[in-house]
C-alpha cells in the first residue's frame, strides 16, 4: 500500500497527491525543486495527499513561498490543517540574516579575537588586583587566613608534585650533560660541560621546566576544580553567605603555589645538577670531585638568584590565570574542558614571556 | 476511529528486577494509537524502570515488549533502528548534547537517520524549534544558556525531529513553574493534534494528568493497579490510588480541567 508522491501541473494550478513523508524525500526534493518556476496561478491543490509529515509539509510550504506571497493551498484535508497552519508561521526570512562577505567575516573574527585578548588581559589584571586586595585584608587580620586550606593545597602542589619534578629534572640534567660532552669533545672542551650544565640549569632550565610542569599539573587542576564549583553554583552559594570567594577559594591556592614553586625549583635544579654530575662521571669520565670543584668555579650565587627570583612571579601568574579561567566556566561539561586547556596554554605562554622579560631585566642590571 | 485504535505498545507479563528486588512483577499494559497515556506511581514504584525497559535501556527478566508491532527480543539491528526512528524520547533533564547548539541538537537525529540535504534539514529543524514555542534566536544557543522551560522545549523539538509516531515523556513538567507547566501541557495537546502523536508520559503532575491524558495507568506493587480516565481513578478502591487521586489537589485539578473543557 504505497502511494509515491506526485506533483502535476494543471490549468487550475499544481496538484499534489500521494504520501508526502520522509520516506520519499529524494522524490519530493526533485519534484518540488523545479515546479515553482512553471506555476503562475498560485493555487496548490493538496486534497489528494494521503500521508503527510513535517518534512513533506515543509517542502509544500517552501514551494508555496517560492511561487509568491499570494499563493495558497486549496482542499487541505482537515486532519492536516494544523500542520499546514503551524508551518506557515515558521522560518520567516528574518531568521536568514547572518551570512555576508567572507572578507568582512574574517575581519570580524580578527576584531573579536583582538577584543577577547584584551578582555583576557583585563581579567588577569583584575584577578591580580582581587588577589592583592584579599591578601592585604588577610595581612591586616591574619586570623582570616585559611591556614588549613593553604596547607592542604601546599601538600598537593608541592609535596605530591616532588617525585615527578625530581624525576623529570634529573633526566633533563642527564640529557644536557650528555649532549654537552658529546659535542664539546670535538673541540677538546669536555670540561666546559660543567659550566653549561650549571649556568643553564640554575638560570633558565630549572625554573622554566618546573613552572611549565606546575602549570600543566596544578594550574589545570585549579581551573578544573574552580570551574566545577562554578558549574554547581558553589561559588554563588559562598557569595550569598557573605563570603568572598577570592579570599576563601582562590587566595589559599595562589599562596600555596607561590610558596611551592621556588621550593620545587630548588629541588628540581639540584636534581638536574645531580643528573649532570652522574652523566659526566659515567659517560664523560669526570670524577665527582672534579665536577664539584669545577662547578664551584663556574657558577656564582648570582646565577642561582636569577633563577629562583623568577619562581614566585611565575607561580603568581600561573595561579591567577588558572583562577580567571576557572571562573569563566559556564554550565556545560565542554566549557570546563575548554577552559582547562586554555588555562594551561595561556599560563605556559605567560611563563615564557615573563622569562624573556626577566632575561632582559637581569642583563641590563648586570646579573 | 476503531481502525486507529490499534495497539502501538504492548507490554506483556513484564518482570524486571535488580539483584533480589523485583521492581515490576508480571506487568501488562497496552498503549493505543493516538492516545495520551499518563503513568503515575509513588517514588520507587517502577515508573522510570518501566519506561526505560520499554526503551530498551534496562534488561528485563521475563515477558515481552512489542513497539509498533515489532517484538524487541526478536528484532534485528535494522528493526531496532526502525523503532528508534519512529519513537522520540524527552528525558527528564532534557539530555541535550551540551557541545551542540539547539538547532544542531534537533538536526542530529535527522543527520543520523535521513539522508537530507543540509539546507532542508536546517529548515525543518528551525520549523520544529518554532513549533515547540522557542524563538529563532534561541536556536543558536547552547543548552547551558537555556532556562528550565526552554531546555524542555528544546529537548521536545529534538524528540520530534523525525516525526515520530510515539513520544515518550519522562516527567515533562517537573521542575517547571505552574505557568510554564501549563504552557507545556497546552503545547503537548497542540502538537499531538497537529502531528497525530501517541504520547506515553510519566508524570506526578495532577494538572497534566487531568488536562492532557486520555487514560491514566497507576502503578503499585509492581503492576498496573488501575487503568482508566481521571474519574475512573477517583472511584478506584486501591488504597494507594485512592490516596493519590482522593486528595484535595486531585479534586481541584479535576475540577479545573472540567472548567477548561466547558469554556
Amino acid at each position: 500500500m504505497t502511494h509515491p508522491p506526485q506533483l502535476t501541473t494543471t490549468t487550475q494550478g499544481l496538484l499534489a497527491s500521494g504520501a508526502w513523508t520522509a520516506a520519499y524525500l529524494a522524490v519530493l526534493e526533485r519534484i518540488t525543486g523545479d515546479a515553482g518556476a512553471r506555476e503562475s496561478s498560485g493555487r496548490i491543490d493538496v486534497a489528494g495527499i494521503v500521508a503527510l509529515d513535517t518534512f513533506g509539509a515543509w517542502l509544500l510550504e517552501r514551494l508555496r513561498r517560492r511561487i509568491g506571497p499570494d499563493a495558497e493551498f486549496v482542499g487541505v484535508p482537515p486532519h492536516f490543517q494544523g500542520l499546514f497552519d503551524a508551518l506557515s508561521k515558521v522560518n520567516q526570512p528574518a531568521a536568514k540574516a547572518g551570512a555576508g562577505n567572507p572578507v568582512l567575516r574574517l575581519l570580524e573574527r580578527i576584531g573579536r579575537a583582538t577584543e577577547s585578548a584584551g578582555v583576557d588581559l583585563l581579567a588577569l589584571v583584575a584577578m591580580l588586583g582581587a588577589l592583592g586586595e584579599a591578601l592585604l585584608r588577610v595581612l591586616l587580620n591574619p586570623r582570616r587566613l585559611r591556614l588549613t586550606s593553604s596547607v592542604h593545597q601546599l601538600d598537593r602542589v608541592a609535596w605530591q608534585a616532588t617525585p615527578i619534578i625530581l624525576l623529570i629534572t634529573f633526566l633533563i640534567g642527564c640529557i644536557i650533560a650528555q649532549q654537552g660532552i658529546f659535542h664539546f669533545r670535538k673541540f677538546g672542551a669536555d670540561d666546559y660541560v660543567v659550566d653549561l650544565v650549571g649556568i643553564l640549569i640554575l638560570r633558565e632550565i630549572g625554573v622554566l621546566l618546573v613552572a611549565i610542569m606546575v602549570a600543566g599539573r596544578s594550574g589545570s587542576s585549579y581551573t578544573a576544580e574552580i570551574g566545577s564549583m562554578k558549574m554547581r553554583e558553589e561559588i554563588d552559594a559562598l557569595q550569598t553567605m557573605g563570603l568572598n570567594p577570592v579570599e576563601v577559594l582562590l587566595l589559599p591556592r595562589v599562596v600555596a603555589l607561590v610558596i611551592a614553586l621556588p621550593l620545587l625549583t630548588f629541588v628540581g635544579s639540584m636534581a638536574a645538577l645531580y643528573g649532570g654530575g652522574v652523566v659526566a662521571w659515567l659517560y664523560g669520565g669526570m670524577s665527582p670531585e672534579i665536577f664539584i670543584a669545577r662547578l664551584k668555579e663556574a657558577i656564582s650565587l648570582d646565577h642561582f638568584k636569577v633563577g629562583i627570583i623568577k619562581a614566585p612571579f611565575m607561580a603568581l601568574m600561573i595561579g591567577a590565570v588558572a583562577c580567571v579561567e576557572g571562573l569563566k566556566v559556564k554550565g556545560s561539561a565542554e566549557s570546563l574542558g575548554l577552559q582547562t586547556t586554555s588555562s594551561v596554554v595561556k599560563s605556559i605562554f605567560i611563563v615564557i614571556v615573563l622569562d624573556g622579560l626577566f632575561a632582559i631585566f637581569f642583563a641590563s642590571i648586570g646579573m | 476511529m476503531s481502525d486507529d485504535a490499534a495497539i502501538v505498545i504492548s507490554v506483556r507479563d513484564l518482570v524486571v528486577g535488580f539483584g533480589r528486588r523485583v521492581i515490576l512483577d508480571r506487568l501488562s499494559l497496552d498503549v493505543l494509537r493516538g492516545e495520551v497515556i499518563g503513568v503515575v506511581g509513588a517514588s520507587g514504584s517502577g515508573k522510570s524502570v518501566l519506561l526505560r525497559t520499554i526503551l530498551g535501556l534496562i534488561e528485563k527478566r521475563q515477558g515481552s515488549i512489542a513497539i509498533l508491532g515489532i517484538d524487541r527480543d526478536a528484532a534485528d539491528n535494522d528493526e531496532l533502528r526502525e523503532i528508534g526512528r519512529r519513537c522520540g524520547v524527552l528525558f527528564q533533564y532534557g539530555a541535550l548534547f551540551s557541545s551542540l547548539t539547539v538547532v544542531e541538537n534537533v538536526e542530529f537525529p535527522m543527520r543520523e537517520h535521513l539522508g537530507l540535504p543540509p539546507g532542508l534539514r536546517h529548515d525543518v529543524a528551525m520549523a520544529k524549534i518554532e513549533m515547540v514555542g522557542l524563538k529563532p534566536d534561541d536556536a543558536l544557543k547552547y543548552p547551558a544558556e537555556l532556562s528550565g522551560g526552554m531546555t524542555k522545549r528544546a529537548a521536545l523539538a529534538r524528540a520530534l525531529a523525525l516525526d515520530p509516531e510515539i513520544v515518550f515523556l519522562d516527567e515533562p513538567t517537573s521542575g517547571l513553574d505552574p505557568i510554564s507547566a501549563e504552557a507545556f501541557d497546552t503545547l503537548i495537546r497542540t502538537l499531538r493534534r497537529t502531528l497525530g502523536l501517541t504520547v506515553y508520559m510519566n508524570t506526578h503532575d495532577l494538572d497534566t494528568l487531568a488536562t492532557v491524558c486520555d487514560r491514566i495507568a497507576a502503578l503499585a506493587d509492581g503492576r498496573v493497579a488501575a487503568l482508566g480516565t481521571m474519574s475512573d481513578m477517583q472511584s478506584c478502591d486501591h488504597p494507594w490510588v485512592r490516596e493519590y487521586f482522593g486528595g484535595t489537589r486531585a479534586h481541584l485539578a479535576a475540577r479545573g480541567s472540567e472548567a477548561t473543557a466547558a469554556t
